[in-house]
């Protein structure tokens, strides 16, 4: 771990994590930048040219490392493996989609004006309860943060007050995906079941189906990046964050110091789980689906090493994992779909092992063999 | 059992012998004039004509009765244009292969063209099932008077009472006799009397509960009256049997929690190591099952037997490599020990589709395993399932002898509470280490054999269990092996209780949520450590 000064010289190592950001944010930009222009300006055929379906990849990149940074928080900051992150990813994602499916109307395979055809197909005769009102935006859009954050809210209270932690933490967070998991596969449960939803037709009035709402999605994806990085960053940085991380290093300790450990963990766990929601809910557009398979307990694990392969507790290198790890995955699965799981499961081996502190671990490492003299005072 | 059988072979040898005994001296053959009279008489028109011939061909005393009748219900017994009998032996294909049906000499085939059936219709189609029912009572074969007694239950009509209260006395085999009372008493229940409603009391069949439910609607009210007592009974008895049932059902699967959660109690608990490749150890140890019975053609028993040692090798071997190259390494950073040994998980899930088949293999279950024992008409415990409960309690002791009574499960303890000063004492702390894993692993693998018995055998019979005994073990409490045995045995129970009214799905997302809250209340599951052992 680095150790970390007293809290009234902090603003003296901020220019670090200023000087992160930053590069973060300039690098993020940038890419957006460029990724747009050889896509409208380019003309087609030139090998400059970077196509929709690119853009649509890059875009599902983005919505995975925002999830990531989710992850990183709880996990980098204040300790908590949690194996269950996918849950609130997907239920952010369900929110979305049955905007969506909302938004088909009567253009669906059955015509019913207001029934999916999923709930024709079951002979249902008027929507569930908890269909209403998503038919509204706003209030769509509000679910996408407060249903992962209300279940991270009930959830994380029960867990944290009792001092569930470590393993054990993680353990029953992976129950907690599985358990979703097998009640969405059940068409009673009234989310398309085994199919779920899909067909999604457009979004705000933009038809899902053109270049332009995809491009328009992939930059809207980069901003809540953007902006899911720097509240994050302001939480780790500011004295709540400190708490955090003292919480991670000897929870204890900060218990007898006098801070409410329980509380701290709480809110992050709902930010993060809010995040993680809003992440599903830019995915389901781009990829055109949400089923039950994102609750698998492997895809929250995978997260988990997303972050670890990028390097815990420093957000940007959750970003970095997130890419390199998906980028692969696209790269192996296209080129020979059997060695997927032997490259994921040796990353999972190595990186624990070989790179505990991930990619961003080495930059620093190269950074610091730079200039010796920063890392020496910082540390003292 | 296997002296139950013998004893019912003697029987059955005796039984042939006297029969044997007696068609020789007292039934003259009768021949084939008479006998083509008794089939000519059956392909009349009328219905009514035909019930009294097979009457007559029942009491013919022709050993080829029983033949010729199951022909007729078969509709394989035909005219050949020529006024010929035929038994069609093979009626599926277009030429059929046929018989003469008075000499049983095979005649090649025929075309359905130039055959004519002798039709039958449900009234007679009834009467010849019953009729071969009694045909085969005088069957020198046990097997065969057993089935038939099963199939007289509420098929005796008056015409047959006589007969079969004779064969009641002369029977030696006393389930066959037991079923023909019941049978005589279904049919005096249906006739209002007394004295069957009397008999039937705490009888399971479905046949005697139709019975007397039709008599608990009868005239006579105080057969009627005995009748409706006799049919609370029955539903109180039918209760408790699917209780005993339900219970059944959960211990096994409980079993089943057991064996894979033990080996887990042991890494987990005792050394604090999260092992998710525990599933897969399993799995190998399931294909070991397979192996070793490809290995072994033709003897799927005695490979079943090997492979609960290979089976633990194999995992044990497995599971020192993944301490020795992996896990030793991450020494208190139980995090990363997760999610390295997710990632062997993965690998060695992939290995097994890449290098065995991505299908599931079949594994044999030896004959001695399948089957079930028949309690009563509303419970039979399958066999499979009471050994694999048996083998789980069997390692179970022995876990617990290792732990408590040998020289290693001393050192595993004395490491787990305090390493230092153990290996100050002089203990090897690394070779504890090893041996520990080793040991947990290798039971992973016996479970894996245990498996093989009752699910499918596929790369991902170990990503189905890893959650569940993780659950299993946390419930229990870490570190306690009674507490893994009692919560595996109870979630099992639960889950059973649970599935008929919930499905099974909701019964196991019930039975989860029930165990996060649980661990909310209890963050050390139901036994706790106490004392210096529970501060590690």
């Amino acid at each position: 771990m680095m150790t970390q000064p007293p809290s009234s010289q902090f603003w003296l190592t901020c220019p670090f994590g200023e000087r992160a950001t930053q590069v973060f944010l300039g690098v993020l930009f940038a890419a957006l930048l460029i990724v747009t222009v050889l896509h409208v300006a380019v003309p087609q055929g030139s090998p400059l040219h970077v196509n929709a379906y690119t853009v649509n990849l890059f875009g599902k990149y983005l919505s995975y490392a925002l999830l990531a940074v989710a992850v990183d928080l709880v996990w980098g900051y204040l300790g908590i493996l949690s194996l269950g992150h996918g849950a609130f990813f997907a239920i952010g994602g369900y929110a979305m989609g049955m905007y969506l499916m909302r938004q088909i109307g009567d253009r669906g395979t059955y015509g019913h004006p207001v029934l999916p055809d999923f709930m024709v197909f079951l002979n249902w005769d008027s929507l569930p309860w908890y269909w209403q009102g998503f038919d509204m935006a706003w209030f769509a859009f509000a679910m996408v943060l407060l249903a992962p954050g209300l279940l991270a809210l009930v959830f994380g209270f029960l867990a944290f007050r009792s001092r569930v932690t470590g393993v054990y933490l993680s353990i029953i967070t992976q129950a907690l995906t599985f358990a979703l998991m097998l009640a969405f596969f059940r068409n009673e449960m009234g989310f398309g079941g085994n199919n779920g939803l899909t067909d999604f037709r457009e979004l705000l009035g933009f038809n899902l189906r053109s270049n332009d709402t995809r491009l328009g999605l992939f930059l809207a994806t980069g901003v809540a990046l953007a902006l899911g990085y720097i509240l994050c960053r302001a939480i780790v940085t500011s004295k709540l964050g400190r708490v955090c991380v003292a919480t991670r290093d000897a929870e204890a300790r900060t218990r007898f110091i006098g801070y409410r450990v329980e509380r701290f963990q709480l809110f992050v766990f709902v930010v993060s789980a809010m995040l993680a929601g809003l992440a599903g809910a830019l995915y389901v557009p781009q990829v055109g689906i949400i089923n039950p398979s994102e609750f698998s307990p492997l895809f929250s694990i995978e997260i988990v090493l997303w972050v670890a392969l990028g390097g815990r507790a420093t957000l940007y290198g959750a970003v970095i994992g997130a890419m390199l790890v998906n980028y692969a995955k696209t790269v192996f699965t296209g080129v020979m779909p059997d060695a997927w799981l032997f490259a994921l499961g040796a990353m999972f081996v190595l990186v624990t092992v070989l790179l505990p502190k991930g990619v961003a671990g080495l930059l620093q490492k190269q950074r610091r063999k730079k200039t010796p003299t920063i890392t020496k005072e910082a540390t003292a | 059992m296997r002296r139950f059988l013998s004893l019912g072979f003697v029987c059955c040898l005796l039984l042939s012998l006297s029969l044997t005994a007696q068609a020789q001296t007292n039934v003259t053959p009768p021949d084939d004039k008479s006998a083509y009279a008794l089939l000519e008489a059956l392909d009349v028109d009328s219905y009514r004509d035909k019930g009294e011939a097979i009457t007559a061909v029942l009491q013919s005393d022709d050993e080829r009765a029983r033949d010729w009748l199951q022909a007729l219900l078969d509709g394989r017994l035909q005219r050949s244009d020529d006024g010929r009998f035929i038994v069609v032996l093979d009626n599926s294909g277009r030429n059929w292969p046929v018989a003469d049906a008075l000499t049983g000499e095979p005649l090649g085939e025929m075309s359905r063209r130039e055959l004519d059936r002798i039709g039958i219709n449900n009234a007679l189609r009834n009467q010849l099932r019953s009729a071969i029912a009694v045909v085969d009572l005088y069957s020198p074969n046990v097997e065969r008077r057993r089935t038939s007694a099963n199939r007289l239950l509420g098929e005796v009509d008056g015409e047959l009472l006589a007969p079969i209260n004779e064969l009641i006395l002369e029977e030696d085999d006393g389930q066959v006799r037991n079923r023909l009372s019941q049978a005589v008493a279904i049919y005096r229940t249906e006739q209002g009397e007394m004295e069957g409603v009397e008999a039937l009391t705490g009888s399971l069949h479905p046949r005697a509960r139709v019975a007397l439910s039709r008599a608990a609607h009868g005239d006579d009210p105080v057969v009627a009256d005995a009748a409706r007592n006799a049919l609370a009974s029955v539903e109180q008895n039918l209760k408790i049997n699917r209780g005993v049932e339900t219970l059944y059902f959960g211990l096994s699967l409980g079993s089943v929690l057991v064996l894979a959660a033990i080996g887990l109690a042991i890494t987990f608990g005792v050394m604090g190591v999260i092992n998710m490749a525990h599933g897969e150890l399993m799995m190998l140890g399931a294909y070991t099952t397979w192996m070793m019975q490809q290995l072994l053609p033709g003897q799927p028993g005695l490979a079943l037997v090997l492979s609960i040692p290979a089976g633990f090798l194999v995992a044990a071997l497995v599971g020192v490599a993944i301490e020795r190259s992996v896990i030793q390494f991450l020494k208190g950073r139980p995090l990363e020990t997760l999610l390295a040994t997710f990632g062997i998980s993965l690998i060695l899930q992939q290995l097994v589709r890449t290098g065995i088949s991505p299908l599931n293999r079949t594994v044999i279950t030896p004959e001695w395993m399948s089957g079930s024992l028949v309690i009563n008409d509303a419970l039979s415990l399958t066999i499979n399932r009471m050994v694999v409960l048996a083998f789980a309690l069997v390692v179970f002791a022995g876990l617990m002898l290792i732990m408590r009574r040998t020289r290693l499960g001393l050192e595993v303890r004395a490491v787990t509470q305090n390493r230092a000063m153990a290996r100050s004492m002089g203990i090897r702390a690394t070779r504890v280490d090893i041996m520990t894993f080793a040991l947990g692993s290798g039971v992973a693998g016996l479970a894996g054999v245990a498996l093989s018995q009752l699910t499918n055998v596929g790369p991902n019979l170990g990503q189905n269990y890893i959650i569940d005994s993780f659950m299993v073990v946390v419930f229990g409490g870490v570190g306690n092996l009674w507490g893994t045995l009692v919560a595996g045995l109870s979630l099992g129970v639960i889950n059973q209780v649970l599935e008929p009214w919930a499905g099974a799905v909701l019964a196991k997302i019930i039975v989860l949520v029930f165990i996060i809250l649980f661990i909310q209340k209890r963050p050390r599951g139901l036994f706790p450590q106490k004392g210096r052992a529970a501060e590690g």
